[in-house]
């Protein structure tokens, strides 16, 4: 489905990405753990398409298209989400209206039928009960005045309102208490399908331990530096990254919590 | 590094009605003296008492200096290189029929959109249409006369309707109020004039479509409506212009009298042509429009102004009469080098009156975007109340927004509030829709659309639509 080969990229002209390889197939869940500053943001912005991180050498391919010839909004119709780190408020423009677009944009790129008003507003609904969200929030404007918690559920009513083919979560996991947790969980493991893949990058063990991932993959200075199955996670956690990186021998884990 | 890149590096501009009408015109030589305006006046066949009031206006605005206090910059105009009237050849024997309209005109309204034969027509809006200096044709006319309503244009009326021109023109907008109001008087060439009769439902929606056709004329038109005691009239007006090198003048005045218990709902679309991307020609835009009030009575102005290069409008409300309203709703857009300072006066005489001022400001490009109102409570205006809203939405970070509120309240038992906003559509916004799958083109709209949705749904409904569409057409451009 997905296949990154010896994947360069710069970020204002730093190269950040050097030389990345991951072949994700329908059906499986990898994780992307590493430090901070490995290059997992970058990742997912050279993936989603972003204007300022440039690929500089090797390729991309996303169901057989390449992927970087692709502008950002045919990427997302050719079925890749991206669920932000840090979600933007739209203000004035409401949840509802939002959604309708995009869904109306994905679906006429994907010769869908269009929903019907009351079939959308319905849909939404159902959604917006699965992540845990009062429906009074599709009125309000896109993640206006929403706390942290809720913007994180709102970026998975919007996956699972648009039943992409690629998920990629962007930590999305950080910073939330257990229950947002679980609600992040769920609206995983409901998409989860034999056609459709994800790509988790956390930092913490604990979303691992309500998804299990098949591939566990450890990003460091741009490179993937070790993948592994789920064991892998545990012993991160155990052990920290610093065992995998060349030349230093730290044994404490800056990442226990 | 701007975290607006992608909206500044797309910044262009388009704009869809400036094309030039090829018919023959007849046009005064430039420059401004008495004589040009006893022959105006000569050319309307106009009553004596005009040619006065109209010579009284000159003399006063001779003496008078141009205002300098509005947040945009421009050249001195030089008032001897305007052509103060205009008018294509064929208008020379008035036609009493759209057959009898010379067709190169009538094309150029199809062009625009607007629909002049009757049963084509939008249903249920009668349409004047003034082309440069005069009044081509008013639809409707004797379907409305039915109802005892009267739609002409102004110097029909003035011959017409000469005790109503004489107690109401000038009424709300004295002759000597501002510099260009006081120009307006002296040279005024046409406009519209509507007169509603006492307890009359308006049947259908009335529009003045304003078109500038010629080089280095000006236009000066002066709309006057009179809505008599618990009458009710919807009117609008458009305005566009061709593609220019050079800038032009546009010096109108609108005058509004709601009798007892009347209501008048102003909806303006104004696109005159706004300039080029490098700020080159475009119309300046220097207006006044002001309503009055009676008791009981409320006058509501709803503007979508996104072309000229200069907009000055303030349109206003004197609440003259007990419990009487007051409303302005404004979308003021400007991108590229367009300037606007625009705003509102809302004039508290009457107790227990009230107003609403909600401002929606949106800057593209190196456009500079700037709200001046003023609240003004008189000590008589008992329980008078005020609600003002100014929001300022910001596209790129070349362009700037500014709000001038002026609070004057002198009775202890109004109350008046204010709020004001500034947002900016940002890179992140842009990229959070297009990874939704939406063009960044659709996007700016979506979110320019939502800034502005509680101004729109002022607009009469035909024109709610057409208002974001023309918006659409504005922004195209502005980042993908
Ligand atoms: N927009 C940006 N501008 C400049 N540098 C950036 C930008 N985004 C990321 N970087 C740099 O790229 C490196 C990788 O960042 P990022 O991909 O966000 O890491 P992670 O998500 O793994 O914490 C860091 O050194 C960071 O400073
Ligand atoms: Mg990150």
């Amino acid at each position: 489905m997905l296949n990154i080969t010896n994947l360069k990229a710069n970020v204002d002209g730093k190269e950040i990405l050097k030389g990345l390889n991951i072949d994700v197939k329908p059906g499986e869940v990898h994780a992307i753990m590493g430090p901070n500053g490995s290059g997992k943001s970058t990742l997912s912005n050279v993936l989603a398409g972003r204007d300022k991180y440039e690929a500089t050498a090797g390729t991309i391919t996303f169901g057989g298209k390449d992927l970087l010839a692709l502008e950002p909004e045919d990427r997302a119709r050719e079925g890749i989400f991206l669920a932000f780190q840090y979600p933007v408020e739209i203000p004035g423009v409401s949840n509802l209206e939002f959604l309708k677009t995009s869904l109306e944009c994905l679906h006429a790129y994907q010769n869908k039928p269009l929903l019907s008003a009351v079939e959308f507003l319905k849909l939404a609904r159902e959604k917006c009960k699965l992540v845990d969200l009062h429906t009074d929030f599709l009125k309000r404007g896109v993640n206006e005045g929403f706390s942290g918690g809720e913007k994180k559920r709102n970026e998975i009513m919007q996956m699972l309102m648009l039943e992409p083919k690629l998920c990629l979560l962007d930590e999305t996991d950080s910073g939330l208490d257990i229950d947002a947790l679980k609600v992040v969980a769920d609206g995983i493991n409901t998409l989860r399908s034999p056609d459709r893949a994800f790509i988790l990058i956390t930092h913490y063990q604990r979303l691992l331990d309500y998804v299990q991932p098949d591939f566990v993959h450890v990003l460091s200075d741009g490179q993937i530096v070790k993948s592994g199955g789920s064991e892998l996670a545990l012993e991160l956690e155990e052990k920290g990254y610093s065992w995998l990186e060349s030349g230093t021998e730290q044994s404490a884990n800056p990442l226990k919590v | 590094m701007s975290d607006n890149t992608v909206i500044d590096e797309r910044i262009n501009s388009k704009y869809e009605a400036g094309f030039i009408t090829d018919v023959e015109m007849q046009t005064f030589d430039p420059g401004l003296n008495e004589n040009v305006i006893r022959k105006i006046s000569a050319k309307k066949n106009e009553p004596e008492f005009m040619l006065e009031w109209r010579l009284d206006a000159y003399r006063q605005w001779l003496e008078m200096e141009r205002p300098a206090w509005a947040q945009v910059n421009y050249p001195e105009i030089d008032f001897d290189a305007i052509a103060y009237y205009s008018s294509p050849k064929s208008q020379e024997d008035a036609p009493k029929s759209l057959a009898e309209v010379d067709p190169e005109l009538l094309r150029t309204y199809e062009k625009l959109g607007i629909p002049l034969h009757e049963q084509e027509a939008l249903a249920g809006v009668a349409v004047d249409i003034v082309f440069d200096s005069v009044s081509i044709i008013t639809t409707f006319k004797e379907k409305l006369a039915e109802s005892g309503v009267i739609f002409c244009s102004l110097s029909e009326a003035v011959i017409e309707h000469p005790e109503l021109i004489k107690k109401y023109l000038g009424s709300v907008v004295p002759v000597n109020d501002n510099f260009y109001a006081a120009l307006n008087c002296a040279v005024f060439s046409d406009g519209s004039f509507v007169y509603i009769p006492k307890g009359v439902k308006c049947p259908m929606e009335l529009s003045t479509y304003f078109r500038i056709n010629e080089m280095n004329t000006g236009q000066f038109e002066r709309t006057l409506i009179i809505a008599d005691e618990g009458s009710y009239v919807s009117y609008l007006e458009g305005c566009t212009a061709p593609s220019r090198d050079e800038n032009q003048l546009h010096g109108a005045v609108v005058e509004l009298v709601a009798l007892k218990g009347a209501q008048i709902k102003y909806s303006t679309v104004q696109n005159w042509y706004p300039g080029d991307e490098n700020g080159k020609g475009g119309i300046y835009n220097f207006v006044t429009k002001r309503g009055i009030c009676h008791d009981d009575a409320k006058v509501s102005w709803t503007q979508v102004e996104t072309g000229s290069a200069i907009t000055w409008k303030y349109p206003s409300v004197v609440l003259l009469g007990d419990n009487s309203v007051g409303e302005f709703y404004s979308v003021a857009l400007t991108r590229n080098a367009q300037q606007a300072d625009t705003g509102t006066k809302m004039i508290h005489l009457g107790r227990n009156t009230r107003s609403t001022i909600i401002s929606k400001g949106i800057s593209a490009g190196k456009g500079s975007n700037s709200y001046r109102g003023l609240v003004n409570i008189s000590p008589r205006a008992e329980g008078a109340r005020n609600f003002t809203q100014c929001d300022s939405l910001l596209i790129g970070d070349k362009c700037s927004a500014n709000t001038f509120p002026y609070i004057v309240s002198k009775n202890p038992s109004a109350i008046v509030e204010h709020e004001a906003t500034t947002s900016k559509v940002s890179d992140d916004q842009l990229f959070l829709c297009q990874q939704r799958g939406i063009d960044p083109e659709k996007a700016v709209s979506m979110i320019v659309n939502g800034f502005c949705k509680s101004v729109f749904k002022e607009l009469p409904m035909e024109f709610a639509m057409e208002a974001g569409k023309l918006l659409e057409v504005s922004l195209e451009g502005s980042v993908g």
